[in-house]
C-alpha cells in the first residue's frame, strides 16, 4: 500500500502501468495506485464502507437473529416502529428489518452473481470479436445489435416466466437439478440467468472496442514475433489490460441488476414469497401507505441507498483506474 | 455534389430500413420458441381445469392444433399484413385493438416525461457544468444520481402519499388524458430516471466542451459569457445528449408499465404484464414486435440526426 507521507506521488504518477518509482525508493503497482487515489475519493470510499457494512449484516444478523423472514406474529401486525421491531410489521405481523436484511442478501447476491454471468459471458465473447475481426466480428456484432432492439425488461420478463415454468414442471436431470436449487432459494436461480442472459451486451462491446485498439500495439507486435500463439496473446497480453474496464462496467453494472431484480419482484415475477426482495416488500407496502407509510419507507431506502453507493463506488473506481481522465 | 450527396443519405436510410426486418424477424423467433417453450397454456389459467373437449375446441379455434412451425409461418404471415390476431383472454377484441387503445396513453405519457426529463436534465447538467466544483454542482449532481438509484415506483408512491393523499392537490390514480392533472405524478415519476440520466451526459459534454480550444478563441475575442455559452458550448455540448436522449427515450416508452401500474393508468405496459401471467401469445408477441421496432427505429432517428448537428461525421 502507498505511504501516507508521499504527497509528491501525485506528480510523478504518470503512467500507472509502469511502476512509479517513489521518492522513498518504493515500487507502486498499476492496483496499489488505483487503492490509493479510490482511498482519497471520500464519497467512493463511504459508499464501499456502506457496501462492506450492508454485506456484513446480511451475513450476520440472520444467524443470530431468533426470528427469520416468514415469521408470522397476528398480535402484531401493522405495528409502527417499537423496541421490539425496530422497522415495525408488515401485513402478516413480520418483522420488516429482519425482511430488510434477507433482502439484502438477495440483493448483493443479484448484483454480484449476475455479473459473474455477464463476464463468463460477455468478456469472451468481447474479446473474440475484437481479435479475429473480419466475418467473426460481424457476425457477432449484428447479434448484439439485435439483442440491442429487444425491450430488454419485457424480455427478461419472458425468460423468467420460462425458466420458472420449466422449473415448475419438475424436469429430470440437470434441469432438475437446476430446479430444486432455485426453489431452495426463493426463485433466485431465475432471476440470476435472465437477468444474465440479457445483460452481457454492453461488456462484450466493451471488451471489444478495448481488444481492437489493444491488438495494434508495440506490446502486442513483440509477443508475436517472440512466437506468441493466439491464446497466449489473448490471456496474458490483451486480457491484463482489460480488466480495468471490466471491473469498472461490472461494478456500474451492479445497481441496474439489483433495481432490474426489485423491479421484477414488484412485479411478482421475481423471488417466490415468503421470501423477502426489496422490490416485493414495496409492492407489499403500497395497498398499506396511507396509514403505514413506514412500510414503503425502509425498503425504499434500502434499495436506494444501496443502489447509490454501488453508483459511487463505480464512478469512483472508474475516476481511480484510468487516471488520464482529468475528471 | 449536393445530389450524391442527398442520394447517399436516402440509400442510408432504405438500408436501415431494411435491416428492421431481419432485427424484428429474430425478435419474433426468439419470443415465439420462448413463450411456446413455457410450460402452461392460455386456457389453463382458471381455478377449475377446462374440459378437455373444450380445451380441444379452444385450440382448434385458435389455431394452437397446428404443429408448432405451422403457428410460426401462419402468424408470421398475418403479422406481415397489419394483423396481429385476437387475444385469447379477451376473446371479443383483436390485439390491434388493445395496442390501439393501450399505445397512444402510453405514449402520451412517455412523451410529456420525456420533454419535462429534457428540460430538466439539461438544465441540471449545464448549470453544474457552469458552477463546476461548487455546492451547485455537487447538488445537481447529486440529484442526478439519486435520480438514477430510486426506482420510478417508489417516486409514484411518495408523489401520491405526499400530494394526493395529505394535500388532496391531485388524485390518487386514474388517466385522463393529456389536459388533466392525473398525468402530473406518473409524468414527474417517469421523468426523473432519464431526466437524471441526460443531466450527467450534459454535465460532462459541457464541461469537455467548456476547455475546448475554439472556447478559448471565442472568450479570447472578447465575446460576452452568455454569447459564448449559448452560441458556442451548448449546441456542441448537446451533441452526445442527443444520442443518449434517444436510447433513454425508447427506454420510457418500455420502462413504464411500473408506474402505470401503480398509477392505474391504461398503457400497453400495464397490459403486457397481464398477457405474461394469462399465457396471451398474440398480445405477448405484438407488445414486444411493436417495442422492438419503437427502439429500432429511435436508434435509426438518433443516427440520422447525428451528422445533421454535427457535419464532420460523414456517412
Amino acid at each position: 500500500m502507498a505511504s501516507r507521507n508521499a504527497p509528491v506521488i501525485t506528480a510523478v504518477a504518470a503512467d500507472p502501468r509502469v511502476a512509479v518509482a517513489l521518492p522513498s525508493s518504493r515500487i507502486e503497482g498499476f492496483w496499489g495506485g488505483a487503492f490509493r487515489r479510490l482511498r482519497r475519493n471520500r464519497l467512493a470510499f463511504a459508499s464501499a464502507i456502506f457496501i462492506v457494512a450492508i454485506a456484513l449484516a446480511a451475513i450476520l444478523v440472520p444467524m443470530l437473529a431468533s426470528t427469520t423472514y416468514a415469521d408470522q406474529d397476528y398480535d402484531v401486525v401493522k405495528q409502527g416502529p417499537s423496541r421490539s421491531h425496530i422497522m415495525g410489521t408488515d401485513q402478516l405481523g413480520r418483522d420488516i428489518f429482519i425482511r430488510l436484511i434477507f433482502g439484502a442478501r438477495i440483493s448483493l447476491t443479484v448484483g454480484i452473481v449476475v455479473q459473474l454471468v455477464i463476464t463468463v459471458v460477455g468478456v469472451p465473447i468481447g474479446m473474440l470479436a475484437g481479435y479475429a475481426g473480419g466475418k467473426t466480428d460481424t457476425a457477432i456484432m449484428r447479434l448484439v445489435d439485435v439483442l440491442y432492439a429487444l425491450p430488454s425488461l419485457l424480455f427478461v420478463i419472458i425468460i423468467m416466466t420460462f425458466l420458472r415454468g420449466t422449473f415448475d414442471s419438475k424436469p429430470g436431470g440437470i434441469w432438475g437439478v437446476i430446479a430444486d436449487l432455485d426453489s431452495k432459494t426463493g426463485g433466485l436461480v431465475g432471476v440470476y440467468v435472465g437477468l444474465g442472459l440479457i445483460s452481457w451486451l454492453t461488456v462484450a462491446r466493451i471488451v471489444r472496442a478495448n481488444t481492437m485498439s489493444l491488438k495494434q500495439k508495440e506490446f502486442v507486435e513483440a509477443a508475436r514475433g517472440l512466437g506468441s500463439g493466439h491464446r497466449r496473446i489473448m490471456s496474458r497480453h490483451l486480457l491484463p489490460n482489460t480488466i480495468a474496464a471490466i471491473v469498472v462496467a461490472t461494478t456500474l453494472g451492479i445497481p441496474s441488476a439489483i433495481l432490474t431484480e426489485a423491479g421484477i419482484s414488484f412485479l411478482g415475477l421475481g423471488v417466490i414469497p415468503p421470501m423477502p426482495s426489496w422490490g416485493l416488500m414495496i409492492s407489499e407496502a403500497i395497498p398499506n401507505l396511507r396509514a403505514h407509510p413506514y412500510m414503503l419507507i425502509f425498503p425504499a431506502a434500502a434499495l436506494s441507498l444501496t443502489v447509490l453507493a454501488f453508483n459511487f463506488l463505480g464512478d469512483g473506481l472508474r475516476d481511480a483506474l484510468d487516471p488520464w481522465m482529468k475528471r | 455534389m449536393g445530389d450524391s450527396v442527398t442520394t447517399g443519405r436516402g440509400a442510408y436510410i432504405l438500408r436501415r430500413l431494411l435491416l428492421l426486418i431481419p432485427t424484428l424477424l429474430a425478435i419474433y423467433t426468439l419470443t415465439f420458441l420462448l413463450i411456446h417453450a413455457t410450460p402452461g397454456g392460455p386456457w389453463s389459467q382458471g381455478e377449475k381445469p377446462v374440459p378437455p373437449i373444450v380445451l380441444k375446441r379452444l385450440n382448434e379455434a385458435y389455431g394452437l392444433d397446428t404443429p408448432l412451425w405451422r403457428q410460426y409461418v401462419d402468424y408470421l404471415w398475418n403479422v406481415s399484413r397489419g394483423d396481429f390476431g385476437p387475444s385469447f383472454t379477451q376473446r371479443s377484441r383483436t390485439v390491434s385493438d388493445i395496442i390501439g387503445d393501450t399505445f397512444p396513453v402510453s405514449l402520451k405519457l412517455g412523451m410529456v416525461a420525456m420533454a419535462i426529463a429534457l428540460v430538466v436534465g439539461i438544465g441540471l447538467g449545464t448549470i453544474g457544468a457552469l458552477k463546476h466544483n461548487t455546492g451547485i454542482d455537487y447538488l445537481t449532481s447529486f440529484v442526478a444520481i439519486l435520480g438514477v438509484s430510486t426506482p420510478s415506483y417508489v417516486i409514484v408512491s411518495l408523489l401520491v402519499l405526499l400530494l394526493a393523499s395529505t394535500f388532496h392537490l391531485v388524485p390518487t390514480g386514474g388517466w385522463d388524458g393529456l389536459s388533466s392533472t392525473k398525468i402530473l405524478i406518473p409524468a414527474v415519476a417517469l421523468a426523473l430516471y432519464p431526466a437524471a440520466v441526460l443531466a450527467r451526459y450534459t454535465r460532462a459534454s459541457m464541461l469537455d466542451v467548456l476547455s475546448a480550444d475554439y472556447v478559448r478563441t471565442a472568450r479570447s475575442k472578447g465575446l460576452r459569457e452568455y454569447s459564448v455559452i449559448t452560441r458556442h458550448a451548448i449546441r456542441n455540448a448537446l451533441l452526445p445528449v442527443v444520442t443518449v436522449s434517444g436510447i433513454v427515450f425508447a427506454d420510457v416508452i418500455t420502462g413504464s408499465f411500473f408506474v402505470e401500474t401503480v398509477y392505474s393508468v391504461p398503457g400497453l405496459g400495464r397490459y403486457f404484464v397481464k398477457s405474461i401471467t394469462e399465457r396471451d401469445y398474440p398480445v405477448i408477441l405484438g407488445t414486444v414486435l411493436l417495442l422492438g421496432a419503437v427502439i429500432s427505429i429511435m436508434n435509426l432517428i438518433v443516427d440520422l440526426l447525428y451528422p445533421l448537428l454535427d457535419p464532420r461525421i460523414e456517412r
